[in-house]
């Protein structure tokens, strides 16, 4: 009797769910207190309506709590808050739900990772989804798997592709009605790319959409020399979903091999695209393609942001797009038509886009063998974190890197589950800097910048309390006012800031969550 | 204590450690003439810019010695050209596939089997103009000796080739690493410090000043942070030395091998 009494009221105390309906991911927009999809809701604007921090007291932000990983590796994890909880990915392989009073991990789950595992670039996380109970995230090892949301128990695995050919999983899944969706990496191993939709209670493949075509397929003709079988064309980010025509709407990455595009003539789709597929098919409705036949890797991986707009003197339906190779694209978001375009940084490979889109390549601009000087690096004009669209000042916000590289063209050999890479690149030491810029949506022009002495690496997120939170490989955290670009707030954390921030209400507060270096750093106002 | 033991042989047995892949590469010595002149051309493009177009040094290391201190057999060159080296400028190289680093390390092998290049010059009568005539030891330290302002040049024998140091001494500014650049910065109250660069970053800038002071400053305490690019605060020593004297010191520095 007196255990039922107890339970009793401690359900009646706490009483947090923790258990997140498909209705509410759809409308996490009315529940800011929670951070309920990768980029605050479907439509990737990484905005929050919450407003307690705001321009008036960003200057009294204070540390309310850290939280410290064990491994040395870039921690680029964007947290997901649900009820009381944060859910996070710890690089190479965790998931740790953390208390919000406290700061404490409560569970922590590991996946073991072979030893074998075939990665170009580091070993990153960038977050996990949830729905209903369970938590899902991507390993290294191109397994997705189910976690209890309560307890950290593994509820299924899915192996998505076979790690020895080069495939792993960095992104952060997305949730979409009963499905959950995962992209890929291994563009540099000449794997063929996909995103593919698993039901989310059982971890059954529902869909898969494959990104580079085969025979028989259409787009298979814009893969010269048979290179279609190594194209890579990988999708290492999470997307968006627009309800209003039920797309999924993602990114892809480079077409293989890098640099060296003499073995793969054509226009090698769907690499350097973003694709709309049907939510409940997975059948592509539209593409479009940013670079064809790409030659400096810039993979279209970054985060769709759907919005509204006027261009051209007609209300639209937008997709906001600052690409890697250094335009800002402003597409039709229902049936992928090239609207607008713009350089966002100094580009010296093209002298502009035509009618429909397409680059005008200048000739002598490829990768070559005594190399070929040309902006933007392979780091690109910005990279997969995250822009911002803030509805409050119609302005969409990019951390734009200006570097230029010298490129130069090498040859390959494919060898299944080896990197692939025809070449390379190498930085200019000098001329290299960074800055936060806020866009215009439907032209492109630049509203103001906030300059950054080297590029930066992380993401930023935008609030109705009329600010733009994000931070630079320099290791500051950073808030600046979102109309003008004025710095209002300043921590210096010593760890280079590789991710994207979150905000949330904490008991009725509201908190701003970024990692920094090896920390995890939890704001509030004093 | 069942349990326990069941937990640990299932543990084993469900999270098998595959071995490391660490498959002992071929001899560098097997290397045909297109190898070469494949990792030639990488070289030229991906190294000399910090080794010098002849691996003899610069920013980085000089290549065109026998033994290399961080990568003694062909094993650890290659590794040292894949993984780079952590804390350091040298950077992993993951875009090159694993034959093309063979073949660079095979090409960076020859550069050691070049002849030693002759030195003229003596020199003790070297270590004499070092400390005498041209007061080197007022910015430049050997094994912690001497000023702090400029490089440090206990091992410089090693790092820089005989010609990259003699037109180090008659042009300063010829190459002059990044690390050492020279600021004049000015505080919003009037006052004015030059000195070297320590480090910056978008709202800070350290530096150490002609009298060996660190300082630092918020930039929005100053009024105006000017750059010195290419400048250098080291005088041409063309007219303070003769051509002999010149030889002299360069010998002197050759000698520089980290030993005290």
């Amino acid at each position: 009797m007196r255990w039922a009494i107890a339970l009793a009221f401690a359900g009646a105390l706490a009483a947090p769910a923790q258990n997140v309906s498909w209705e509410r991911i759809l409308n996490s927009d009315k529940e800011p207190g929670n951070w309920l999809t990768y980029s605050g809701n479907l439509l990737g604007h990484r905005y929050s309506k919450l407003a307690q921090i705001n321009v008036s007291n960003a200057n009294r932000l204070r540390p309310a709590w850290i939280h410290q990983i064990g491994e040395a590796h870039k921690f680029e994890t964007s947290p997901i808050v649900v009820d009381g909880m944060m859910y996070i990915t710890e690089p190479p392989g965790m998931v740790v739900a953390l208390d919000l009073k406290t700061g404490r991990p409560v569970w922590t789950f590991k996946h073991p990772l072979p030893t074998d595992l075939r990665l170009c670039c580091g070993q990153p996380n960038r977050g996990v989804a949830v729905l209903g109970n369970l938590v899902y995230y991507g390993t290294l090892d191109a397994r997705l798997i189910a976690l209890d949301i309560k307890t950290g128990r593994k509820v299924w695995e899915v192996v998505m592709a076979e790690y020895k050919k080069g495939f792993s999983g960095t992104g952060a899944p997305l949730v979409v009605k009963d499905k959950v969706i995962s992209g890929i990496a291994g563009g540099e191993f000449g794997v063929r790319g996909f995103i593919a939709a698993y039901d989310a209670k059982t971890g059954k493949e529902a869909w898969r959409f494959w990104t580079v075509p085969v025979p028989g397929e259409p787009g298979v003709e814009t893969w010269g020399l048979e290179s279609w079988k190594t194209g890579a064309a990988t999708t290492w980010l999470t997307g968006a979903y627009d309800p209003e025509t039920n797309l999924v709407i993602w990114g892809t990455g480079n077409p293989g091999p890098d640099w060296n595009g003499d073995v793969r003539p054509g226009d090698n789709l769907y690499s350097d695209c973003v694709i709309a597929v049907d939510a409940d098919t997975g059948k592509l409705k539209w593409h479009f393609q940013f670079t064809p036949h790409d030659v400096w890797d810039w993979d279209a991986v970054q985060v769709p942001i759907l919005a509204e707009g006027v261009v051209h003197g007609q209300k639209r339906k937008l997709l906001l797009w600052a690409n890697r190779n250094g335009y800002y694209y402003v597409i039709d978001r229902v049936n992928g038509q090239f609207l607008h375009g713009k350089p966002f940084v100094k580009q010296t490979w093209s002298k502009g886009l035509d009618d429909k889109g397409r680059p005008i390549v200048i000739p002598g601009t490829a990768p070559s063998i005594d190399g070929t000087k040309v902006f933007p690096d392979i780091g690109g004009g910005t990279n997969w974190w995250s822009s911002s669209y803030s509805p409050q000042t119609n302005l969409y916000y990019v951390a734009a890197r200006e570097s230029g590289a010298i490129y130069y063209k090498g040859e390959a050999d494919f060898k299944e589950g080896s990197l692939f890479n025809a070449g390379g690149a190498r930085q200019i030491p000098d001329d290299r800097s960074g800055a936060i810029r806020a866009l215009e949506p439907s032209t492109g022009n630049l509203a103001w910048e906030f300059k950054l002495l080297r590029t930066p690496g992380a993401g930023i997120l935008t609030t109705a309390g009329g600010i733009a939170f994000t931070g630079t490989s320099e290791g500051d955290l950073i808030a600046l006012d979102a109309k003008n670009g004025k710095l209002l707030w300043r921590f210096r954390t010593g760890g280079s800031v590789n991710s994207n921030a979150v905000t949330y209400l904490h008991e009725g507060k509201q908190q701003i969550a970024m990692t920094a270096g090896k920390g995890l750093f939890i704001f509030e106002v004093e | 204590m069942k349990p326990v033991i069941f937990v640990l042989i299932l543990s084993m047995s469900a999270f098998p450690q595959e071995p490391e892949e660490q498959k002992p590469i071929e001899p560098l010595s097997k290397a045909t003439a297109d190898d070469l002149a494949k990792g030639k051309r990488i070289f030229a493009g991906h190294c000399a810019p910090c080794h010098g177009p002849a691996g003899n040094g610069g920013q980085g290391a000089n290549l065109a010695q026998p033994r290399l201190a961080r990568a003694p057999n062909d094993q650890s060159l290659f590794e040292v050209i894949k993984k780079g080296i952590p804390g350091t400028e040298m950077p992993t190289a993951w875009q090159m596939i694993d034959r093309e680093i063979w073949q660079t390390a095979a090409f960076v092998k020859t550069l050691g089997q070049l002849p030693p290049e002759i030195v003229p010059g003596n020199a003790s009568r070297g270590r004499a103009l070092y400390f005498g005539k041209g007061s080197c030891q007022a910015c430049h330290s050997i094994h912690a000796e001497g000023g702090k302002l400029g490089p440090e040049l206990s091992e410089i024998g090693i790092r820089r080739s005989a010609a990259h140091l003699r037109q180090s001494i008659l042009e300063p500014e010829a190459d002059f690493a990044e690390r050492f650049l020279f600021l004049r910065v000015v505080t919003r109250d009037g006052k004015s410090f030059t000195g070297v660069r320590l480090n910056e970053d978008t709202f800070s800038v350290q530096m150490m000043d002609t009298g060996e002071n660190i300082r630092a400053f918020w930039k929005h305490e100053l009024k105006q942070v000017e750059e010195m690019k290419g400048k250098s605060p080291m005088p041409s020593y063309k007219g303070t030395f003769t051509k002999d004297q010149i030889d002299d010191v360069v010998a002197f520095l050759v000698t520089l091998r980290g030993e005290k």
